[in-house]
């Protein structure tokens, strides 16, 4: 026998009933789990033997899909630490500087919310549930690099307290959490997670003409004072080329941790569709109402933004990581196929009219996926109804 | 006339262990059981008979006390042995110890021709008390069919697609007389018609593909194609009201040879399957046979478990236990009560999974034969994942919502999404991919129990 399973036999009558540590039953169990496939055994009637795969096994491809986001947005934050002091670094350095920034977050995200997550497992006595695995990441990378690690904690336990355990946990939450998270620090801190945040500077002095202004930001300013237009402000901002399509694409702007690069959340949405874990239909149709949002708003042109070609609404923000890693979480979302395509489109829809119209806030698809999330239920509500109807039809035919 | 209907969902569970097509002979074993838990719709199983009775094959054991008229006989001659009970005193198995011959309690033979011309309501009366009248189940609800109805159509599935399934063109080869015997019996019962549904993917007897009188359909995909009610959604739905009966070949064999010979023949082959069988192939045995003898001397895993019928929908028994009224086939697996380090994480090309999150190049080899063991592989959780179920079944239902209503307890909502449609076979392959890991065979089941008490 493995010597861990000795350790883990040895210790189990302390937490068996009766024993010492009774109460903490499932923090045992939980740990147990996480090393070993636990030999639970298919019950007398039905099947017999069951499909390899598991929620855990779910949960950590999704994780996996996050990487190339979280291993960018290392080097972004030290990549545009070092342009805006206006040193040059090799990639070490750049590397390190975003390490030291990021990981802090992450750690905090997953002790917190791990932490929380037992603590209501214990107090309430359910099994501890994987569905924090995602939500840890997914939290640590919707963050600004300079967000105060307390905020984090912060938003975390309101996060995972008030969005998913009060529901009854994974499975059972009307928003998505990490979401939830942010949506938090965005009402109640402001001012740490909007205007000059996006970039780390740490002590150093930033080069003359910095702005810390996202795409989307820029994008608002040069409606807002009717200079020019958005394609123009992009060229002239104070880095050259850094609002060009391309490096939009790859993701070498301000943002958050994990969301700048295009390309690397097109990775993980082929992690996720190749894998079938994220729904295609959701992750396209989100890019698809976009896109066509943005055409409708170049067909109107009121103003500068809305002219802004269609194509950089799917660039800019953090569309393209939430149309991936946050629209197609299972339980929020739609539940239904059809569902799914209306679900997404209005999220995509829904995005670009909240960046383009509303003047408070830039960002749209956080507040979208949020508002869509309410409506899911409603979404798969008709949908529902549509196949009883028919069901009904056929009865009577 | 007969079209085709292709069905692009569900999922083919390859396991190691296909029965050989050839037939053996084990000796015959010395005990047989009758389960009243085999049939969903015996409520209140009542004695005829008491330890140490002797009995003929088709002597009447037990009855049950809500629907009387549907006797359940004994397979075979011998006496009355045991009579295991359970908890609250609940009849759980009736043990015949038998003979080396068999006697049969005569029940009238007929020829070929006369069969015609046999009013209806006399051919039911023998087949219900002659224990053949169990054979024909009634949809909705998956329960021994009600003698008192007259259903709105009779359907056959002529092919098996479970993992591992006996094959129906080999076993039945020699049974094509019984076969159009009981089939014309079966006909006297409805005024619509008698659906046999083949598989279109392989060549099907002539008795199942010809056969007259009778609408042929074709279907071809995947597992759960060969399965009865989802050929049923695709034929002739079941609504609000209707009543179809649904009969295996094995059935309607049993009921030609009933009016043929006279006689209750309760013999039938059986497939033994399974990755832990030594030389997987069929048996000549009986309804209710111990597996005892069948399995000697040819398992060879040493920590294993026994399912009378498929690994999906199959009931565990003991070695020494008892075949399921129902089931021509015997399963072998490997017991998976360890713990396996990281078993939930590592990568692996030896298990089998729909999720391509387990499974990514399974593609590349699409004929592996799987060695799967009773391992759930994952704890219980909440619904969390959506559109899996709907891959694997090839009905216009919606499972999630229909489980939920279940467990709801809504009666309305079970109705309007299709629960007069399921059975537990046909939810199966639901529960075998559920990662969420439920056991949603038996929340149908509840379900449907409310439907009929409600």
């Amino acid at each position: 026998m493995n010597p861990i399973q000795k350790f883990f036999d040895k210790i189990e009558p302390l937490f068996e009933k009766g024993g010492k540590y009774e109460k903490y039953y499932t923090l045992y169990e939980g740990h147990r789990t996480i090393l070993f496939r636990p030999k639970l055994v298919t019950g007398k009637k039905g099947v017999q033997v069951r499909d390899a795969n598991d929620l855990k096994r779910t949960m950590i491809t999704v994780v996996i899909a996050m990487i190339p986001c979280l291993l960018f947005g290392i080097w972004n934050i030290g990549h545009q630490h070092f342009l805006a002091i206006g040193e040059t670094a090799t990639f070490i350095q750049k590397i390190g500087i975003g390490a030291i920034q990021a990981i802090p977050i992450i750690i905090v995200s997953y002790a917190v919310g791990l932490g929380t997550e037992f603590a209501v497992c214990v107090i309430r006595n359910h099994p501890v549930n994987e569905g924090y695995l995602v939500t840890g990441m997914l939290i640590a990378l919707i963050m600004p690099p300079s967000i105060p690690l307390w905020q984090v904690a912060l938003a975390t336990i309101f996060a995972v307290i008030i969005a998913k355990e009060v529901f009854g946990g994974t499975g059972m939450n009307v928003l998505n959490v990490a979401l939830t998270a942010r949506a938090f620090l965005y009402f109640a801190y402001p001012t740490d997670i909007s205007g000059e945040v996006w970039t780390y500077l740490g002590d150093a002095t930033a080069v003359d003409g910095y702005s810390g202004a996202t795409a989307l930001a820029v994008a608002y300013d040069t409606a807002l004072n009717g200079t020019g237009t958005v394609m123009e402000s992009f060229s002239s901002f104070w880095a050259e080329g850094m609002y060009s399509f391309k490096n939009m694409f790859i993701g070498a702007i301000p943002g958050s941790i994990g969301e700048t690069s295009t390309l690397m959340v097109l990775i993980g949405a082929a992690i996720l569709i190749a894998t079938g874990v994220g729904s295609w239909k959701i992750i396209f149709s989100v890019f698809a109402g976009a896109w066509l949002m943005g055409l409708g708003f170049n067909a109107v042109g009121y103003n500068a933004f809305m002219d802004m070609p269609a194509h950089y609404h799917l660039v800019i923000g953090g569309l393209a990581f939430g149309a991936v890693f946050m629209a197609t979480d299972p339980v929020s979302a739609a539940h239904t196929e059809t569902g799914k395509w209306i679900y997404g489109f209005l999220i995509g829809i829904l995005t670009v009219i909240i960046r383009v119209v509303n003047p408070a806030y830039p960002e749209g698809i956080m507040l979208a996926i949020l508002l869509m999330n309410v409506f899911a239920p409603l979404i798969d509500h008709y949908v529902v109804e549509s196949n009883k109807k028919r069901r009904l039809k056929r009865a009577t035919v | 006339m007969s079209h085709t209907i292709k069905l692009k969902k569900g999922f083919d569970i390859n396991l190691a262990g296909k029965a050989e097509q050839k037939i053996s002979s084990a000796p015959k074993p010395e005990t047989f059981a009758i389960k009243p838990t085999d049939f969903p719709a015996i409520t209140r199983p009542k004695l005829l008979v008491e330890e140490g009775d002797s009995v003929k094959a088709g002597t009447p054991l037990i009855y049950d006390k809500m629907a009387p008229d549907v006797l359940y006989c004994s397979p075979v001659s011998g006496e009355v042995a045991e009579i295991k009970r359970g908890d609250k005193r609940k009849l759980l198995e009736l043990r015949i110890l038998a003979d080396k011959e068999n006697e049969f309690v005569d029940f009238g033979k007929h020829s070929k021709s006369d069969l015609k011309s046999l009013d209806a309501e006399k051919a039911k009366e023998t087949m219900l008390k002659s224990g053949v009248w169990p054979n024909i189940i009634q949809r909705p609800y998956g329960i021994v069919a009600n003698p008192e109805d007259s259903p709105k159509a009779i359907f056959i599935s002529a092919f098996d697609t479970h993992p591992l399934a006996p094959e129906y063109n080999f076993i039945y080869k020699e049974d094509e007389e019984a076969f159009e015997a009981g089939l014309e019996v079966i006909k006297k019962f409805t005024q619509g018609k008698v659906h046999i549904n083949i598989s279109e993917d392989k060549e099907m007897l002539k008795m199942f593909s010809q056969a007259e009188g009778v609408q042929i359909n074709k279907f071809s995909g995947k597992h759960p194609s060969g399965n009865v009610g989802v050929q049923i959604h695709h034929i002739d739905p079941i609504n609000k009201g209707d009543i179809a009966w649904t009969v295996k070949p094995y059935g309607v064999i049993q009921i030609g040879n009933l009016f043929l010979s006279g006689k209750y023949d309760a013999s039938k082959k059986v497939a033994l399957t399974g990755s832990e069988v030594s030389e997987p192939q069929y048996y000549q045995t009986y309804v209710g046979a111990s597996i005892k003898n069948i399995i000697k001397d040819n398992i060879s895993g040493d920590h294993v478990r026994y399912i009378s019928g498929n690994p999906l929908t199959g009931e565990r028994i003991d070695a020494d236990g008892y075949l399921g009224y129902y089931d021509e086939q015997i399963t072998v697996v490997p017991e998976g009560d360890f713990e396996e380090l990281l078993g939930w994480i590592k990568p692996t090309t030896s298990k089998l999974s729909i999720h391509r999150a387990i499974g990514l190049l399974s593609f590349l080899n699409k004929k592996k034969e799987y060695v799967l063991d009773t391992n759930t592989n994952g704890e219980e959780r909440a619904f969390v994942l959506t559109g899996e179920f709907e891959k694997v079944l090839p009905m216009d239902i919606l499972p999630n919502y229909l489980f939920k209503a279940i467990m709801a307890e809504d009666y309305d909502e079970m109705e309007a999404l299709g629960i007069f449609e399921l059975v537990e076979e046909d939810v199966a392959l639901c529960e075998f991919i559920d990662v969420s890991k439920h056991e949603l065979q038996a929340i149908l089941r509840k379900g449907i129990n409310l439907m009929i008490n409600g």
